[in-house]
């Protein structure tokens, strides 16, 4: 279902300032702008290339911040660095189900509970992820390496949601799921989203899936923002002219 | 081309069965797309005819010859190439060099004339220059001497096609070719699989996205629960309200 519109504040938990960046010597993103405000839902859609997961890996200090600011609850990220974002609240789901081969599904969901503020809750929190994605809760003694590549991708999912945060990136959380799969893997970030007040900057190929639980979105094009706004605003035609 | 099918196949990881008894004769030419729920089958399938995992029990065949326990690259020579989820490039070196490694036969892998560099260069010369063909024809030429971690996602997804024809395979097993892709380079790569179809090669591709099975499939295998519960072409196989219900609601 659609979200209702949702008017934004001042104080948005994420705050993406004219950053520019890229890989050695070659630029990606060029003054890219974007706001994630609480609770909301954050939709980055474009072509290969366009330098979505770039800005996701920058946000979550993988690669460094040539120009720009990167602001999260209003503080000035210096030089982010990924332990220091998931102490903060920040979790990312990179792309390509990354999880732990050799340890069991079990095993994987503890480790990805290692940030969580209330280690205490570890156990209910697996049980909720469990709950979210059902299909895991069979195999938790099975090597993670030897799941479809779906259920790599449902694990990997859960485990960024089992640290609690109050920011969630996602990189392509659909990749590899069935299509039934993905309908419920997005109502399941919006219901996630809506009860806890995460907020999520998610990057997504698919984009009509998308489009349905985002609150706002942009467009990126090589490596610049060329739509920002609402979902609504970006009809059929808009989205042709902006995406395709 | 020689038939690639299997008898039987059985696998268990850790008490959860991921194959139960499959049994499938793959065709000798045309699109044949694979699908299925997620922990259907289909990767495991995909590795057990590829020598990557061995079944529990059950056979493999590629024409006469058995071919159940041979490793991955015994199984390439005879001509069965795939590609992975997870793309499984070399990143930090060029794509040129991705795709040379690929190439088969090569003298300077063999110790005595990597020492007497015996015909070596004249297989580098050849080799550089089917590379060069191969990624013109997935229009990656410009991007030859680039690394290939810095490629999209969309198109290290074609390099890992260039890889897999680099290998000189007549049947081509692609793990989900056009996952994560933006729908133009989408419909460019189905355009190249009907291509690669039309010069002879079998195509069977491991697909979620059902509109490019449509488009592409000259037929359709469907698996659930670690077997095949339907095969046919896609126009009979897919409008069925079982498969409807259990896959595509």
């Amino acid at each position: 279902m659609p979200e209702p519109a949702r008017s934004r504040s001042n104080r948005p938990i994420l705050a993406i300032n004219a950053v520019a960046t890229g890989y050695g010597k070659r630029q990606i993103l060029n003054d890219v702008s974007l706001a994630v405000e609480p609770g909301e839902i954050v939709a980055l859609i474009g072509h290969n290339g366009a330098g979505k997961s770039t800005l996701l890996k920058t946000v979550f200090g993988l690669l460094p911040v040539w120009r720009g600011q990167l602001i999260l609850d209003g503080k000035l990220l210096q030089s982010p660095n990924p332990r220091e974002l998931l102490r903060a609240g920040v979790a990312y789901a990179p792309q390509g189900n990354r999880v732990f081969t050799d340890l069991t599904v079990h095993e994987n969901l503890v480790v990805g509970g290692v940030a969580r503020p209330d280690g205490g809750r570890l156990e209910a929190s697996i049980k909720r992820a469990l709950d979210w994605f059902p299909g895991l809760g069979t195999r938790l003694r099975q090597r993670a390496g030897t799941l479809s590549g779906g259920e790599k991708q449902m694990l990997a999912l859960a485990n960024a949601l089992i640290s609690s945060p109050r920011l969630l990136l996602l990189d392509e959380p659909s990749l590899g799921l069935a299509p039934p799969v993905v309908s419920s893997v997005m109502g399941h970030i919006q219901q996630i989203s809506r009860d806890s007040g995460v907020a999520v900057l998610i990057v997504e190929q698919k984009v009509h899936e998308v489009l349905k639980i985002a609150h706002h979105v942009f467009v990126l094009r090589n490596g610049q923002v060329s739509f920002g706004g609402r979902p609504q605003a970006l009809d059929d035609a808009k989205l042709r002219e902006t995406y395709f | 081309m020689e038939i690639l099918r299997c008898e039987n196949l059985r696998k268990t990881f850790n008490g959860s069965q991921a194959l139960t008894g499959l049994s499938l004769e793959l065709p000798t030419s045309g699109i044949t797309a694979i699908i299925g729920p997620n922990g259907a089958g289909k990767t495991t399938l995909l590795n057990i005819l590829t020598g990557f995992i061995q079944p529990d029990d059950g056979r493999c065949f590629f024409g006469c010859r058995e071919i159940t326990r041979l490793p991955p690259h015994r199984i390439v020579r005879l001509g069965v190439g795939r590609t992975f989820q997870d793309l499984r490039l070399t990143l930090q070196v060029s794509v040129l060099e991705n795709v040379l490694v690929a190439c088969p036969n090569q003298r300077g892998e063999r110790l005595l004339p990597a020492l007497l560099r015996v015909g070596v260069a004249a297989d580098d010369v050849r080799n550089q220059a089917e590379a060069i063909r191969l990624l013109r024809f997935v229009g990656l030429e410009q991007k030859g001497e680039e690394l290939a971690g810095e490629l999209s996602y969309g198109q290290q997804k074609l390099l890992t096609l260039v890889c897999c024809l680099a290998t000189g395979a007549q049947i081509l097993l692609l793990d989900e070719p056009v996952a994560g892709i933006h729908p133009e380079m989408a419909a460019r790569l189905l355009d190249l699989l009907r291509e690669l179809r039309d010069t002879g090669k079998l195509v069977v591709f491991v697909e979620h996205d059902i509109a490019s099975v449509r488009q592409v499939a000259d037929s359709v295998i469907v698996m659930d629960q670690g077997n095949v519960i339907a095969q046919g072409p896609p126009s009979e196989i897919l409008d069925r309200p079982e498969i409807i219900e259990a896959y595509l609601a």
